[in-house]
């Protein structure tokens, strides 16, 4: 009997839990409402789903628990109740599935209006590499990672002389503009995680891979890594700023190109 | 279909193959130690399953330790949690739920359940045993070798597995996992042959497939889909050794190892994650069949009424069983593969949530108009139902791919799969206990005990995981040593994550005083008799209780009819057992 009760208490426990409980997501800072919109919809159809079953079986064990002398029916089957649950079940189903892949299809495909960023990600820190004033990143290559080049950029190519090179420092965004965030890693797999634009991705050595978005309100991000990376995983931190246009380009104009980050020492060698 | 009818007992063909041989023991060692017989092989496969399974319980009170009172205990550095948790994982995944579903409940019920005298290859059945115990003495001496035991997470993802930042990457943590993997796989083929031969080939007269109880579809079918999906892991383990030990780049690309270039070039961590997960997945119902299997046996046994629909149960096992072959990817959303990979995985994995959710309406139909028995099988197999429609439908948010994309990595996934693979399949392995241990030992468990043991687990373990998932929802990732000082966590989220650590404790407690009554009532249980639970499967039906070797007496069962003859009107008593060859009933299995 006490089961009975307790199965009643876990479903209004859990509504109860869901409706009031103080841990939510975070405010959105990007694009993708509708991820939360579909993560919505999904809530209130498993937890119909969920109340249904579980009240259901309360009712039942309530109802034909045993007493002296009762006797169970015997029903084999039920063709008809049997493809009717199986039909609501796949409308159910599809009423979430198809939803999330018409997300699923803007999630794929990027905007060409989108600027690309660089996101390097190394044991245990974040770097950062925008295209500069061509709009265009240059090469890289795991192979030529050094102490004076830590994204192994390639120096004869033309296109990254300019690249704005950011390294283990915040990024800046502009609001409101979108932004196609390629993916690097030169050690092992990392995640390029800001919890508030809801998108992430894996980065792979070896590979360049990326997701896109757009910030649409100004502020500071924390970035997490959300790939298990080796014994700094959880101390592996960034920042995103997302700025107004105006210090946006105030910012920008503070960084160093590749070309003068190198300066120095091809002076040295004309020397 | 052959359908035997009752009565028409000259209907059933003489028997083909003539009685097999067995192998009877000659001395102590050979009868209990290197023993051949699949009930004393279930008992040492159980045994050290769960106690390699109590290492993965302290190990998880040591993680939660952690997370509810961060920097109070100075002895977890991050290396040792990390180390916690990848042991934690594989351990309770692989030695203890693998083994002790297939090689524990496997070997004691198949033999039993289709009326065989033994597995058809003893031999490499006791082979199985010894050198899964192998495997895990390998696991368990990567705790005391120089480094400690990998701390690269139960999925072992290269390159940060083999590289040094990872504990036991560059020492012998990930060579120990490794080859104990690779000595599960064969000791576990061994074992998984065995079972899969046995049921096709050894059943007695008159048990057609279509009249095997659930119990043993489930078992039977996890077991195909474990000689199909381990070799996949086989292959990755030993790849990844050869990176590892002999300088080979199969996963590995060309990297910076703390600001040296490491001399490999051109291997792909892909692919190690498209062959792990071609297991992993799989494995989820390798572990969920024989789960799925026995608490349908509970429920009808302990409710006293047939499975309800046993041919769409059938067909759902069996479907799940192959759909499951394709869906790996649905682990591997945000891994960098191919995006447009997501809307194929995310379409088949949420098909199989339709036959996943058939089988839940039938175990909960078979209930009503039942004659609910409120055993303490029946409250696990209750339990069970509930955390698993729980941890299924939230498995509905991770395999719709762009509702994963903020999810996945975070401690929704965690909360998830703990509910929906190790609470609903622990919980029908605790029913399944309570149920069977009357027929292994020949006494009841103590009911109190029992009582106290099933209420601080289920409610304890749902008080436990429910919360988590809103941790997870917050955007917490998974696999953080210290949750310190990240921007998202809040003060009430602190306080949260200590409340689950005390649960953990409590839940965690509550298993020893299991332990305790495992081992207390094999003196001082209450006597069982042969069939306390008046149940209709063979295993009951058995001359000597505990069976003997050879299970059955001189002459194996015939069976006559389903294994679900539960209170058939007209029937005098409320259950007929399948080797009954009485009037009533609706033999072959459905009316």
């Amino acid at each position: 009997m006490a089961i009975a009760l307790v199965l009643v208490l876990v479903v209004a426990g859990s509504i109860l839990f869901h409706l009031y409980s103080p841990w939510w997501w975070t405010p959105i800072a990007s694009n993708w409402g509708y991820i939360d919109q579909t993560l919505i919809v999904t809530f209130w159809i498993t937890g119909a789903v969920f109340a249904a079953v579980v009240l259901f079986m309360a009712y039942c064990v309530f109802r034909f628990r045993h007493k002296d002398g009762q006797r169970a029916d015997y029903e084999p089957e039920n063709r008809k109740l049997e493809t009717w649950l199986t039909v609501i079940t796949a409308i159910g189903v599809a009423a979430m599935l198809v939803p999330g892949l018409f997300v699923w299809n803007q999630f794929v495909q990027v905007p060409d209006d989108a600027t690309e960023v660089e996101v390097v990600g190394q044991q245990w820190q974040w770097s950062f590499r925008l295209p500069g004033a061509d709009g265009k990143l240059g090469k890289s290559e795991t192979r030529l990672v050094s102490a004076d080049n830590p994204l192994g950029l390639i120096p004869d190519d033309p296109n990254g002389q300019d690249d704005v090179v950011v390294e283990a420092a915040d990024l800046h965004l502009p609001v409101g503009k979108p932004v196609k965030m390629l993916l690097r890693s030169i050690d092992v797999l990392h995640d390029f995680y800001v919890p508030e634009f809801r998108a992430k991705m894996d980065m792979i050595p070896g590979s360049v891979t990326y997701f896109w978005f757009t910030p649409t309100r100004t502020g500071t991000f924390q970035v997490l890594c959300a790939e298990l990376c080796g014994q700094g995983h959880a101390y592996m931190r960034g920042g995103v700023m997302v700025d107004t246009e105006e210090d946006y380009v105030a910012w920008l104009g503070e960084q160093q190109t590749f070309a003068q980050l190198t300066a120095p020492e091809q002076t040295s060698l004309a020397d | 279909m052959v359908d035997v009818t009752p009565g028409a007992i000259d209907g059933i063909p003489p028997a083909e193959v003539p009685e097999m041989d067995l192998y009877h023991p000659h001395s102590w060692w050979t009868k209990y130690v290197f023993s051949q017989d699949a009930k004393v092989i279930a008992i040492q496969y159980s045994g050290t399953a769960i106690a390699i399974g109590m290492v993965a319980l302290v190990l998880s009170w040591l993680m939660r330790l952690q997370l509810g009172f961060p920097g109070t205990f100075d002895f977890i550095t991050p290396e040792a949690y990390y180390q916690f948790i990848t042991m934690h994982g594989m351990i309770m995944v692989v030695y203890l739920l693998t083994a002790l579903f297939l090689g524990g409940f496997g070997n004691y019920l198949i033999p039993l359940m289709v009326g065989a005298r033994d597995m058809v290859f003893p031999y490499a059945n006791m082979l199985s045993y010894w050198i899964y115990l192998l495997a895990v003495l390998v696991l368990v001496a990567s705790f005391f070798a120089p480094g400690g035991p990998t701390g690269a997470g139960w999925t072992l993802y290269p390159p940060q597995a083999i590289m040094s930042g990872t504990p036991g990457g560059q020492q012998s943590g990930i060579i120990l996992m490794l080859v104990s993997l690779i000595l599960f796989v064969i000791g576990f083929t061994m074992g998984g042959l065995n079972y899969v031969v046995t049921v096709l080939q050894a059943r007695t007269r008159g048990m057609t497939l279509m009249r095997l109880p659930l119990t043993v579809w489930g078992i039977f079918t996890a077991t195909v889909m474990a000689l199909l999906a381990f070799p996949a892991l086989l292959v990755a383990c030993i790849m990844m050794l050869f990176d590892r030990l002999l300088g080979t780049s199969f996963f590995m690309p060309a990297v910076v190892e703390l600001g040296q270039q490491l001399q490999t070039n051109g291997g792909s961590p892909i692919l190690f994650q498209h062959l792990f997960w071609f297991f992993g997945h799989p494995e989820v119902y390798i572990v969920a069949l024989p789960a799925f299997g026995i608490v349908s046996d509970l429920i009808s046994t302990h409710a006293r009424k047939n499975i309800f629909g046993y041919r769409m149960m059938v067909w759902a096992i069996v479907g799940i069983g192959a759909l499951s072959f394709i869906v790996w990817a649905h682990h591997m959303y945000v891994s960098g593969m191919d995006p447009y990979f997501g809307f194929f995985f995310a379409t088949t994995t949420l098909i199989i949530a339709v036959p996943t959710a058939i089988k839940v309406y039938n175990w909960v139909l078979t209930l009503w108009r039942g004659d609910i028995h409120l055993t303490i099988p029946m409250l696990f197999a209750l339990a069970f139902i509930v955390t698993f429609v729980n941890g299924g439908l939230t498995g509905l948010f991770l395999g719709n791919v762009v509702v994963d994309v903020p999810l996945s990595d975070t401690m929704f996934v965690v909360a998830h799969f703990h509910m929906v693979m190790g609470v609903a399949p622990i919980t029908v392995i605790f029913g399944a206990i309570y149920h069977w241990y009357p027929k292994i030992t020949g006494r009841m468990l103590n009911q109190a005990l029992g009582q106290f043991h099933f209420w601080m687990t289920f409610v304890g373990a749902y008080l436990i995981f429910f919360p988590m998932h809103y941790v997870g929802l917050m955007g917490v990732p998974r696999r953080y040593s210290e949750l310190g000082d990240m921007a998202l966590m809040t003060e009430s989220a602190h306080q949260l994550n200590a409340f689950i650590s005390i649960m953990a404790f409590i839940v965690g407690f509550a298993q020893l005083v299991f332990l305790f009554n495992l081992i207390w009532s094999i003196r001082h249980g209450k006597e069982a008799g042969p069939n306390p639970w008046r149940a209709t499967t063979l295993e009951w039906q058995t001359e000597h209780t505990p069976p003997q070797h050879g299970n059955f007496g001189k002459q194996l069962p015939i069976v006559y009819r389903w294994a679900y003859d539960y209170s058939v009107p007209g029937a005098k008593e409320d259950f007929i057992a399948q080797n009954d060859p009485g009037e009533y009933g609706s033999p072959g299995g459905h009316a």
